[in-house]
């Protein structure tokens, strides 16, 4: 039965050599589509005169041209891994491998996109449609769809397969001014992405069980698997993954309404490539899951059920389209039965008797290339009646045969391989599927005997009405009356560029029907070892040979029954299409879809109007609630709650006193009826803290702290100009009260926690990590300096970054409204006949910015005393703010104190003389400085990558400079001047623009 | 030194949520303010309090007190300038927007 193994040692040498020469070729070929996606703009805008699609056609032509010379390499069992690190921690890598299956599906993806690419160029006109979205997405599909077939890390493969949902998603919303387009799109999107998720739950707990993310190796580790518990777990929730993508029943229901997307994408994605991601998944996965009775039963009877329903559906249809998609959904669960069929020949193992039962995996391998050939040319059909006649409702086509002869023809051979009639193709795999439908019931496992003859008769009834629906399809349309009054436009045969693609792949449903054995060991067959390793010897090769003539067989005279009972039916087809009727519209999956979606957002909508009553106040109280309560619970329950900590800190009277102010300026504040005395309170607080600072042993703390109190007070009082008087609250005394109920378990609850945190020892403390290696490794004395630009320099890099974003933000809210661009803003003043100050544009010249300034009144003093001591002040301050800068590395100060401190030094001279004498002395665009900072920070951290080092390295050493001595230069400090000019930038930002706002 | 310091920070959280729950846009900022002050010496105490020298090994003492929550302070006194100057333009705007600085009116405005 097995061929011999023939020797084949030196040939595989020579192979390996040339696969050393092609490494990430592979990587390079999932890329590729990507990178020419993110392209394909800028060429739609560089080539106006040429279709972009003749520029995309090339890659899919290409990667084809590629994957076919892998042939022999799979051929030969030779299988090609590379990997490209990714998340190694996590044991995360793209690791490209391909085998017979992986280069099937490969070539189908290339070889049919290449053929949609160059029908859509005549399809779509790019003066009426956004072709360059179009082909964005169509690229980025293929890439993705490219990615999946070819991975062989599970958490790669969910990336790609989501990446699949989403470009489908995009295709079918192409036309996204119409209703039914989004509608369609979405609905696609929610269930796969929901059976997506199924997907990547079941991919944890494999790992879960496994250990690894490869799917090669867990299919090493099978045996080890098999028995845990949660192994039916797995299987079924990577099942719902790929029944949802492969639209079997009952998730079926997607895909007619995906039918919304232009024709070349429903004939690529929705028939040929993407919907098949769910047969790859389940032949994928088969190595692990088959020869288990869950498995072949939850597959093939899902399979066989969507294949009756699917067929029965389609005769229903009056759309062109629809009724293909119908058809496709009973195709693929045709593909998927077999499949199913197939993982019982492993319940036997190696050996003879497993050889008769892998002909249901050969059928489906074979039927899938043979379901893309004819269902891609029928799409591509429909779309050029649709785009010859204006419709693609049967009830108003018919008698197109004379008019659009070539397309009558690729539909006839289409239409008839589909519906199994020889010589075509889809005879073939149909007849293979009937015989393999036939010997299930000779099984005798799984409880085969009892219920396999199930399989036979749903085989039987959807065959008839796929023979059936073709016929309509082909009849309904091409013959018959023509009815001229029902059609928009005269039809006549589309150009010969759109025919090019259909009539090749039905040039290969007649050689595939001739000479299927073509296939049988350049594909099939390597793609059966990926499906079934464990039947097979290294070196082994399965027996492939499609025949025509198998005798006398049961399948031959089901195929007989077929053709004459779907004759029968076909032509009494008004006698009995009424059954359709029966069926209550109500009870159809869609309606249960479409109520499901609308109770689950009333639901939601109700919810969330119950807590979401747009009352700050209202959420506060849930978040202060929610913390009191979970960090209340978590002391409660770790058991740490220590009201008397060992040897505290000395405590000296002074210090009591301080405190008692603390306390005592605090609690003032909300009883302040002035605002000046609750802001001169809040800021005796703050001073205070400074003081604490200094008392802790925290000199750049106490600095930072005391500059910014300074400046926070000029910024009080520029907003107090802006803001009325306080007012006695007047409030229900319920309301007072929950208030005060909760501000003091606040308090308590923090009490509670800083008194067990600084009582407790649960933890080594990693201080000493600092303390010990700041020096050696960062090269610095001041620790705090070194752990903010060294140690913990990415969070001071995002810090930075927030704080200009909160700068930026805070221009453009002032800067908007200065522009009257605040629409509301605008409204509120033209109501109140205000009139709106001049527009004055962002990026305003000099002579602008001095009209501006003068109507700054708040930057005014007539002090001569003032004025005199700033001159000589300022100096003073900017000197003193140099030197926190580069004493920072060693000594208290660094980027943000030094920041701050030449802000401080911008702010006294504002306020001596005015905004307009800063801009004069320092005719700068702070927004340039915050932005020139960022940028010093980023960069410095990029630049590790150029010394191979990991971002935010920084290096050091010490250097002999004249008359300076030795003087350590670091990296670091150049990272201190990016915080510094940012800080500087962002304070004196904020602080000029506040003072403009009028 | 840390019960004392604990009650005074219990005391600050209780005012500074206080402030924020009230009804006025200036009183909320200012609890905002209290609430970092908070805040901060809440870090500092977890971490015990003068168990050394400051952080500056130029200083050549035996033992320094932990430097880390002093690095994480040193950003939030910065970052809250920022976010409390970005706060007051929030406020003052839509009290000129909406003529009220009382947030249930607030409410009530925006839901029109």
């Amino acid at each position: 039965m097995f061929p011999a193994a023939t020797s084949r040692d030196r040939l595989i040498y020579i192979m390996d050599l040339g696969v050393l020469t092609r490494v990430y070729l592979l990587h390079a070929a999932i890329l590729a589509p990507f990178v020419l996606a993110a392209l394909v703009p800028a060429i739609r805008k560089g080539t106006k005169k040429i279709h972009t699609g003749w520029i995309v056609l090339i890659l899919p032509v290409l990667l084809f041209l590629n994957f076919l010379r892998y042939l022999p390499v799979v051929r030969n069992d030779v299988s090609e891994t590379f990997s490209l690190p990714w998340i190694p921690s996590l044991g995360i890598n793209f690791t490209v491998y391909l085998d017979g299956l992986g280069l099937l599906f490969a070539l189908l993806i290339t070889g049919i996109g290449a053929l949609v690419v160059l029908y859509s160029i005549y399809y779509l006109n790019p003066e009426q449609e956004a072709i360059h979205r179009f082909y964005l997405y169509l690229l980025l599909f293929m890439g993705a769809m490219l990615g999946i077939v070819l991975s062989d890390n599970m958490i790669v493969l969910y990336t790609f397969w989501e990446l699949t949902s989403i470009s489908s998603f995009l295709l079918i919303a192409f036309w996204y001014e119409r209703d039914r387009s989004r509608y369609g799109a979405l609905k696609s999107m929610l269930i796969t992405v929901f059976g997506g998720f199924a997907m990547l739950a079941g991919f944890v707990v494999l790992h879960h069980m496994t250990g690894t993310w490869s799917i090669r190796e867990t299919i090493a580790m099978v045996g080890n698997v098999q028995g845990h518990p949660l192994f039916l777990l797995a299987m079924i929730l990577i099942l719902l993954g790929a029944f949802t993508k492969s639209a079997q029943f009952p998730f079926h229901i997607w895909l007619p309404d995906a039918m919304e997307a232009p024709t070349p994408v429903s004939a690529y994605l929705h028939s040929a490539t993407m919907v098949k991601a769910g047969i790859y998944l389940v032949a994928r996965f088969s190595p692990v899951f088959a020869g288990q009775a869950e498995w072949f039963w939850i597959v093939s009877l899902v399979g066989i059920i969507t294949m009756c329903y699917g067929s029965i559906l389609a005769v229903k249809q009056t759309d062109l389209k629809a009724l293909l998609a119908y058809s496709t959904i009973s195709q693929l669960g045709l593909i998927m039965s077999l499949f199913g069929a197939g993982s019982a020949a492993v319940y036997y193992g190696y050996g003879e008797e497993s050889m008769i039962y892998t002909a249901a995996t050969m059928a489906a391998i074979f039927h899938l290339v043979n379901h893309a050939t004819f269902k891609g040319a029928l799409f591509m059909v429909a779309g050029i009646v649709d785009h010859e006649t204006g419709t693609r409702d049967i009830r108003r086509l018919g008698g197109l045969i004379s008019l659009m002869p070539i397309s009558f023809t690729v539909a006839c051979i289409s239409g008839f391989s589909m519906a199994g009639v020889p010589p075509f193709n889809g005879y073939l795999s149909k007849e293979m599927f009937l015989e393999a439908m036939v010997e299930l019931t000779h099984l005798h496992i799984f409880e085969l005997g009892t219920w396999g003859i199930l399989f036979p008769i749903l085989a039987f009834l959807g065959s008839v009405f796929t023979f059936v629906y073709s016929m309509i399809l082909i009849f309904k349309t091409f013959r018959g009356p023509l009815q001229k009054e029902k059609l928009g436009i005269t039809p006549h045969e589309a150009p010969a560029g759109m025919l090019i693609s259909p009539v090749i792949l039905a040039v290969c449903v007649v050689v595939l029907g001739l000479f299927p054995n073509v296939l049988s060991y350049s594909i099939i067959e390597p793609a059966m070892r990926s499906v079934l390793p464990s039947l097979v010897a290294p070196g082994e090769h399965f027996d492939v040979h499609i025949s025509f003539w198998h005798g006398f067989t049961p399948a031959l005279f089901m195929t007989m029954g077929v053709i004459v009972l779907g004759t029968v039916l076909y032509l009494l087809l008004n006698r009995w299409k009424g059954i359709y009727a029966i069926y209550p519209d109500k009870l159809s999956w869609n309606h249960m879809y479409d109520s499901l979606l609308r109770y689950g957002e009333k639901a939601s909508r109700m919810l969330t109007d119950a807590y979401m009553n747009r009352s700050a106040r209202n959420y506060l109280v849930y978040i202060f609630g929610f913390m009191v309560i979970v960090l209340g619970a978590a002391l409660w329950r770790a058991d740490v709650l220590s009201l008397m900590t060992p040897d505290t800190a000395p405590i000296n009277i002074y210090e009591i006193v301080l405190i008692a102010l603390l306390v005592i300026s605090a609690v003032a504040v909300p009883f302040a009826r002035q605002r000046l005395i609750a802001v001169i309170m809040t800021g005796a607080v703050g001073y205070l803290v400074t003081l604490f600072f200094v008392l802790f042993r925290a000199p750049d703390l106490a600095l930072t702290q005391m500059i910014i109190e300074t400046v926070s007070v000029v910024l009080f009082l520029l907003c107090f100009y802006h803001m009325p008087e306080l007012r006695r609250e007047v409030s229900s005394r319920k309301y007072r009260s929950l208030n005060i109920i909760i501000a003091v378990s606040v308090g308590v609850v923090v009490t509670l926690i800083s008194l067990s945190a600084s009582g407790s020892s649960s933890f080594e403390s990693i201080a000493d990590y600092f303390v010990k290696n700041s020096h050696d490794l960062g090269g610095g004395d001041n620790v705090v300096n070194v752990i903010l630009v060294d140690f913990r320099g990415f969070d001071t890099m995002l810090e930075i970054t927030v704080l200009g974003i909160a700068s930026l933000g805070i221009y453009s809210m002032i800067q908007l409204q200065l522009q009257g661009r605040d629409a509301g803003a605008r409204i509120l003043y033209l109501h109140r006949k205000v009139t709106l100050a001049p527009k004055v544009p962002i990026g305003r010249t000099r002579k602008e910015t001095a009209t501006v300034a003068k109507n700054m009144k708040q930057f005014k003093s007539n002090d001569v005393i003032l004025e005199t001591s700033t001159k000589v002040i300022v100096f003073i301050i900017l000197t003193f703010a140099l030197y926190l800068f580069f004493a920072g590395h060693n000594n208290p100060g660094g980027g943000f104190v030094g920041g701050l401190m030449a802000s401080s030094a911008l702010v006294l001279l504002a306020l001596a003389f005015n905004a307009e004498t800063v801009r004069r002395v320092l005719p700068l665009d702070y927004r340039d400085i915050m932005a020139a900072g960022l940028s010093v920070a980023y960069l410095t951290a990029i630049g590790s990558f150029v010394f191979g080092a990991p971002f935010l390295s920084h290096a050091f050493g010490y250097f002999d400079i004249p008359f300076l001595g030795k003087t350590e230069l670091a990296t670091a400090l150049i990272f201190d001047l990016g915080v510094f000019l940012t800080v500087l930038g962002v304070t004196m930002t904020i602080i000029l623009q506040i003072g403009e706002d009028r | 030194m840390e019960v004392w310091m604990s009650i005074a920070i219990g005391i600050l959280f209780a005012v500074a949520v206080y402030l924020i729950l009230s009804r006025s846009l200036l009183r909320i900022i200012l609890g905002t303010s209290i609430l970092t002050h908070g805040v901060h010496l809440l870090l500092l105490t977890m971490s015990r309090l003068k168990t050394g020298a400051p952080p500056l090994l130029g200083e050549e003492s035996g033992t320094y007190v932990d430097p880390l929550p002093q690095a994480l302070i040193l950003t939030s006194i910065v970052i809250n300038f920022g976010v409390t100057a970005f706060f007051f333009v929030l406020a003052y705007r839509s009290y000129i927007r909406l003529k009220t600085d009382d947030m249930e009116e607030v409410k009530r405005k925006g839901g029109q």
